[in-house]
């Protein structure tokens, strides 16, 4: 995936686990939280979907790395370099 | 004896809260199992038929009421986390409830202003005490620390009408206190939010169309669930979890097991040494007789407009369990229909809940618990009429359920609604890979149990180790 089909992949999965935020607004740089209405147990299920998407697993120590989405191309483009995008069904 | 697949977790309660667990573990894959003695789903909140009519038990209202949208709260958390889309629940919002105690009474409804407005009319010199009291909790996150104080001294020490901290204290014991006449500083504070700064709603058709849509994600998403299969006994080896075995003597095996049954009633499934480190003196004795009558015609046309009245006869709130079999002294009055948007009904329905005492029940030989039963419920609708029009002579059917009722359904010993005094939020237990969820954590309501299902699920079961 490149880092644009990377931020496509994490806004999917926001909007599986929050469907009524609007997520076509999203900015790179500014922190998650700041933008849409997102807790620890909504960051804990970004992960939990990106293991059960792309098998890719986020040692908690890690989950300060996906603050934003720029942090999440960043971090996950090494591990997601040799998976396709999966839209959401 | 056979074994069976390991399961990666399995769940011991098909109630809220073991649901909303099993949701989210089949959710993110695992292969889950929900076990229930009872054939019916649902736990303390679940329905039943009875002579072709359908009775709910359990739910007056859903508290933590918020519109939709609202960031945040309990319910939005709870439906988020659980993919269920909040229209789906089709609320309607209570039309308006009160507290009374012996001759003053306090309304109060979703909109938190009208409760301001009742506390300056009926206590005026006591108004801006209120306000500051009302602004210091709502700024209070939900997890406070258990305090040296409790709520009847919290509400005391700013307030200090008596009459007017009963008015307060009274919905906020029926509703979620596990302990007599006041409730820990904690528990007050996520019943304060849920009750008057949120409120009330019902879901359309009652509790039914809710857990059915629990149960359908939850098998959907590839979970287990079998009913009428009662855990007989946790299973492990040097403190370690290895599974359950069922009362027909099926061991199923699985390295986790999260039981809504109770702290008292789990641990009794370990075996001796453990059961003794938490035995039945530590459960809960608060528990109820509920009555449900149905009436000729809906209830709001014979004039009966509050959708939930507290009361207590006396000078105080009274909440403690009874000498007798069931007390009449105080009680909870539901009218569902006084929700907006319900599907319109011919029979009106009127549901009583009085406190009662547990022992008294269970002693009783068949014949006298029927009557008991019955001279509940007459008496019961005559305390009824004090507080609203008298519908005596529109009964059409009815029938009540007790603390032996709820015990053997639900296994809560006592008929505990509540569970027990000692709340704990962690969830964990003396064996490793046993964790508990439900009642005696201290999440009130039927979305309090759903976030504790949510709660432990995630953290013993998702979280990485």
């Amino acid at each position: 995936m490149t880092h644009e089909e990377i931020v496509q992949a994490v806004k999917d999965i926001i909007h599986t686990i929050a469907p009524d935020e609007e997520i076509g607004g999203l900015n790179l740089t500014d922190p998650l939280r700041d933008q849409i209405e997102l807790d620890s147990m909504d960051f804990l299920d970004i992960v939990m979907e990106l293991r059960k998407r792309y098998g890719v697993q986020v040692p908690e120590d890690d989950y300060k790395e996906l603050a934003t989405l720029q942090g999440c191309a960043d971090y996950l483009a090494p591990h997601l370099a040799d998976h396709e995008l999966v839209t959401n069904a | 004896m056979t074994a069976s697949t390991p399961y990666d977790t399995i769940l011991i309660g098909a109630g809220m809260s073991g649901l909303a667990a099993g949701i989210r573990l089949a959710q993110f894959d695992q292969r889950v199992l929900v076990l229930d003695r009872h054939y019916l789903w649902g736990g303390l909140n679940s329905y039943y038929k009875h002579k072709g009519r359908r009775f709910d038990v359990g739910l007056h209202a859903l508290t933590n009421f918020v519109p939709k949208g609202t960031r945040g709260r309990p319910l939005t958390r709870v439906l988020r986390q659980l993919r269920i889309p909040y229209d789906s629940l089709r609320l309607g919002e209570q039309r308006g409830s009160r507290s009374v105690v012996g001759d003053t009474d306090l309304h109060f409804s979703n909109d938190f202003e009208l409760l301001r407005s009742e506390v300056a009319r009926q206590f005026p010199s006591q108004a801006a005490a209120f306000d500051a009291m009302a602004h210091e909790l709502e700024t209070l996150p939900f997890d406070v620390p258990e305090g040296q104080e409790s709520a009847r001294a919290y509400l005391t020490r700013h307030l200090g009408e008596a009459r007017l901290v009963d008015l307060l204290l009274l919905p906020i014991l029926f509703y979620g206190s596990p302990t007599p006449s006041d409730v820990d500083f904690p528990s007050f504070l996520v019943l304060w939010k849920s009750l008057y700064e949120e409120g009330f709603a019902r879901p359309a058709g009652g509790i039914r169309p809710l857990l059915d849509a629990l149960r359908a994600r939850y098998l959907e998403l590839g979970g287990e669930l079998r009913m009428k299969a009662g855990v007989a006994e946790i299973l492990h080896e040097n403190g370690r979890t290895q599974g359950v075995r069922l009362d027909d003597g099926t061991e199923i095996l699985s390295e986790r097991v999260i039981s809504s049954a109770g702290r008292v009633e789990t641990l009794s499934l370990c075996g001796e040494t453990l059961a003794s480190t938490y035995g039945p003196e530590h459960a809960g004795r608060m528990t109820f007789v509920e009555s449900t009558t149905l009436l000729d015609q809906p209830a709001p046309d014979l004039g009966w407009t509050d959708t939930i009245v507290f009361f207590s006869q006396g000078e105080h709130a009274i909440y403690e369990e009874p000498q007798e079999a069931v007390s009449f002294a105080s009680g909870v009055i539901c009218c569902p229909e006084n929700y907006a948007d319900q599907v319109p009904e011919s029979e009106g329905v009127l549901r009583l809940t009085l406190m009662a005492n547990a022992e008294r029940w269970k002693a009783m030989t068949d014949e006298e618990y029927v009557a008991a039963k019955e001279q509940a419920w007459a008496k019961g609708l005559e305390t009824v009429s004090l507080y609203g029009p008298d519908v005596r002579e529109q009964v059409v059917a009815k029938d009540a359920f007790t603390p032996r009722t709820i015990e053997h359904f639900t296994g809560h010993l006592n008929g505990a609604v509540y569970g027990c005094p000692h709340k704990d939020k962690s969830g964990t237990t003396p064996l490793e890979g046993l964790f508990l969820c439900g009642t005696d954590q201290g999440y009130l309501g039927i979305i309090g149990a759903m976030l504790s299902g949510v709660a432990m699920a995630n953290r013993h079961a998702l979280l990485p180790a």
